[in-house]
């Protein structure tokens, strides 16, 4: 296990630093640069810039160097928020997002799955034909939509949340279901599919036959195999959620970290663009380790030992 | 000891029922705080390196000039209180009045000094610097190398032009080391006493008076920026001398500030709070507007504003702006001035402004919009000369220009595209002018939508055929809008070069008589309007949402916003 765990570090180390370099230079093959403005500026003030950031060093001289402060874990300064470090976007940002991502991985767990477990149990009934409306709903409906809906409905006409805007809980709510609502969609189906199979298993006969109850049936034998999958899926979307979205933080006025995918490149905000990508890269591939440790945990089958070739 | 108690109590009960009644119900003071949406994070608060207009709203409260515009575009005396200028209008001499840092320490002659070195030093790589070139030696001290801690001028090869040498990859400049600049000497601001500020400037500029109410060249406390290269980082050391004082940024979040107790005219703020949001989204802003969380933001979405400039809810405040296309006049067929002034006539402005835009823009029929003065006070360059130089919509004579081009009904001419960047207002605007060339001249043409950066490197690179622009100005002035079309000049973008022109340009730089100075801006602009390297199409406004209790609120023309004399009623 030990060594498992190892080798999964080191191969997330790699994956990490695989991203940067792409990234890296991919990024510099994107025509115009962080100073280019509308009012162009004069060339001899590029100049200065250029040497004040070392932009007008040679490109492998400036991706050493960033590598080199990337391993110490120093971001760059930022080229477009010229008081601020990329280290600082993020520990600013990350917290904020982070925070409203975790209430909507809540509302997407206690909402969708129990939805999901809901319609499988009453399959082909109006229980199971509401879940998957308001599944179908929650997938198709884009974000910006339900933001704006939910908005007027609760904050324009009923007049029980504020509009937008961060710091209070109630500016949390409307956001936080934004965001959640193709998670819970999402779950919702997965977890009523994934019940249907197990519903169908022999071992689920065997408990009924053996007379157990049909909750005991459901909770201890069922709902345990279904996690699996739900667990395979909650990693990613826990990343995902967690760094923030760029529509749902600019409809809301958020100031979390999702805008910084967005603007970070059409500023050409070199730093921020390399900074925001490993960031999400490193939490992503962190996230899917910690799914792959549930796994044993939830299922005794899967062990992580070493392979012996004979 | 109990019924003492109780003596106690109803004694307490009558002086506090006495107590009110005789407390007149009186109107409640209305509270003097307002919210503002900024629109965005500001990309710093530095005066001295900043470009934008939102970090321009957020300096101006905070720091004070040596003049400040008032509520008629007019300069008046600030942290100077009166100066005196020279004959030949280079020098001027301004004597400081007693104003405090929120530190508490004086605003001093040497902090305006080291303020605009500082500025202008090339380390510092000031995006704005260049509106300090009007100080003499600014220009050369801010493109020059420094070597240790001593700075030189570029050296230049026999042809003049500017040596480089390698160095491992890299090109360097090499510097002449017999011509050191000395910044302690060589550069035109001085502080003679601490109250006294000897200003030489490189030429006559008549505007310099405005300048010096521009945030590049507000003043910056010597002791505590000179010691904390961060000291705009954080608001505890975020010295000013304005009228109000930073006491919170919560990044993408807000701002705010609160009234400068220290503040030299703090007797005139009458706010005592003011909270910007940093709110994106325009319509969002809107609906927070609508529910009360902002009393003033200064995006308003466009399908909106109509109903709202009736309903009372936003004003649309005059901008020195001008929404235009670029011709590539180094291809054909855009080389040939007939076929751009046919296109050019070929539009139907006034279509554009009241169908699309919405927002009481004025069609342009000129470059340099209203709201410049000339050389009288009070008058306005725009109508002072020749008001528009072509009609709106003259679909006739466009016809038979592109006709005498070679071109009649459109036959024959080649396929080309408007470039723009995606937005969808740039879209609408691209396609109804794609239409009108259509009907009106026969003319085909496709609409090329590109990301910001994409389109700013082909604009630059002249890789385009007709491409969208828009021009801001930078100070109250018909030069900043007219200087940018010298020939190879970073913001004129068309390949357009006209000896006659560049010499009305350098005429008028160094002109000290305004009314020769502003015939010659007249004489370059005609210029500009005959050869039609450019299509104007209107002049920009700037609307706000502006709740109906903010009483004297000031925008000013290039955008500004001032809440020194704002407050709520």
């Amino acid at each position: 296990m030990l060594k498992f765990i190892l080798q999964r570090v080191l191969s997330m180390i790699l994956v990490v630093l695989i991203v940067a370099s792409a990234t890296f230079f991919m990024m510099r093959l994107l025509p115009s640069g962080p100073f280019a403005r509308e009012k162009k500026l004069p060339p001899e003030i590029i100049k200065n810039l250029e040497a004040r950031y070392h932009l007008d060093d040679p490109l492998w001289k400036q991706y050493v160097d960033y590598m080199k402060n990337l391993l110490r874990g120093d971001l760059g300064p930022s080229f477009k928020y010229k008081n601020r470090t990329v280290n600082n976007i993020i520990n600013d940002g990350f917290p904020v997002s982070a925070a409203l991502g975790a209430v909507a991985v809540f509302l997407a767990i206690v909402i969708g799955i129990p939805l999901g477990i809901w319609g499988a149990l009453r399959q082909n009934g109006w229980q199971d034909n509401l879940v998957m409306f308001i599944a179908l709903l929650g997938v198709s409906v884009p974000n910006f939509i339900m933001a704006v809906l939910l908005m007027l409905i609760f904050a324009l006409g009923l007049h029980i949340v504020p509009a937008a805007g961060w710091g209070t809980f109630k500016q949390i709510i409307l956001p936080a279901f934004t965001l959640a609502g193709y998670p819970i969609a999402f779950l919702a189906r997965l977890v009523r599919s994934s019940m249907l199979e197990v519903l169908r298993q022999e071992y689920i006969t065997t408990a009924r036959a053996k007379g157990l109850s049909e909750r005991l049936v459901i909770f201890r034998h069922a709902l345990r195999n279904i996690l699996i999958p739900v667990v395979t899926v909650l990693g990613p979307l826990i990343a995902a959620v967690f760094t923030g979205s760029f529509v749902v933080e600019k409809i809301f006025a958020i100031p979390g970290l999702g805008r910084y995918y967005v603007t970070s490149i059409n500023d050409r905000d070199y730093t921020t663009i390399l900074g925001v990508t490993i960031f999400y890269s490193a939490l992503l591939v962190l996230m899917n380790f910690f799914v792959d440790l549930t796994y044993a945990w939830l299922d005794p089958r899967i062990r992580y030992v070493e392979r012996k070739v004979s | 000891m109990r019924k003492a108690l109780s003596l106690v109590l109803i004694a307490v009960f009558l002086v506090s029922l006495l107590g009110g009644l005789t407390v007149v119900p009186s109107v409640k003071a209305v509270a003097q705080e307002v919210t503002y949406n900024l629109g965005t994070e500001p990309a710093a608060i530095d005066p001295a390196i900043t470009t934008g207009i939102p970090e321009a709203n957020i300096e101006l409260q905070v720091f004070d000039g040596l003049t400040r515009i008032d509520n008629n575009n007019m300069p008046q005396p600030a942290i100077a209180k009166s100066w005196t200028i020279s004959k030949d209008r280079k020098t001027y001499l301004f004597t400081l009045r007693d104003a405090y840092w929120t530190n508490g320490t004086p605003v001093t002659a040497y902090d305006f000094e080291y303020a605009w070195k500082r500025a202008l030093s090339p380390e510092v790589a000031s995006e704005y610097a260049y509106q300090l070139y009007y100080v003499y030696g600014g220009e050369a001290f801010n493109t020059s190398i420094k070597v240790g801690s001593k700075y030189y001028v570029q050296a230049v090869d026999a042809k003049g032009n500017p040596l480089t040498k390698k160095e491992g990859d890299k090109d360097v400049p090499v510097p002449d080391m017999k011509k050191e600049i000395d910044p302690s000497k060589n550069i035109g601001v001085k502080a003679l006493d601490a109250k006294t500020l000897k200003v030489y400037l490189q030429s006559p500029t008549v505007y310099f008076l405005n300048l010096t109410a521009f945030p590049t060249l507000m003043p910056v406390c010597k002791a505590v920026v000179s010691t904390n290269d961060k000291w705009a980082d954080d608001i505890n050391t975020y010295v000013t001398d304005g009228p109000f004082k930073l006491i919170e940024w919560s990044h993408n979040e807000k701002l705010v500030f609160v009234k400068n107790p220290t503040y030299w005219d703090k007797d005139k703020v009458k706010l005592s709070k003011i909270t910007y949001y940093m709110v994106e989204d325009e319509s969002t802003a809107l609906s927070m507007f609508q529910s009360g969380q902002l009393d003033a933001a200064a995006n308003v979405p466009t399908s909106e504003l109509p109903k709202l400039v009736a309903s009372g809810e936003a004003q649309i405040f005059p901008y020195l702006g001008t929404y235009y296309y670029r011709f590539n006049v180094t291809k054909k067929p855009f080389n040939d001035v007939r076929v751009r002034k046919a296109l050019l006539l070929a539009i139907n402005r006034a279509g554009i402004t009241q169908s699309i835009t919405q927002g009481g823009e004025v069609p342009a029929l000129a470059f340099v919009p209203y709201g410049i003065a000339d050389a009288i006070p009070g008058s306005d360059f725009r109508k002072a000369s020749q008001e528009t130089f072509y009609k709106d919509n003259d679909i006739a004579a466009a016809q038979a220009l592109l006709a005498q081009a070679g071109y009649p009904g459109g036959k024959g001419f080649p396929a080309f595209s408007i470039l723009y960047n995606t937005s969808n207002r740039h879209k609408a605007i691209a396609e109804a002018i794609q239409q009108m060339w259509k009907k009106n001249l026969g003319i085909t043409c496709t609409l090329k939508s590109e990301e910001w950066g994409v389109y700013l490197d082909d604009e630059s690179r002249l890789n385009y055929n007709v491409a969208r622009a828009g021009w801001i100005g930078d100070y109250m002035d018909p030069n900043t809008f007219l200087d940018m079309f010298v020939t190879g000049g970073g913001n004129n973008q068309t390949g357009w070069s006209n000896k006659s022109y560049d010499a009305l340009i350098a005429k008028a730089k160094a002109t000290t008589d305004p009314k020769a100075r502003m015939a010659t801006l007249h004489a370059a602009e005609k210029i500009l309007m005959t050869d039609m390297p450019i299509l104007p199409i209107y002049y920009y406004t700037n609307p706000v949402l502006l709740s109906k209790s903010i009483k004297n609120f000031y925008q000013s023309t290039l955008g500004f916003v001032d809440w020194k004399n704002a407050y709520m009623g």
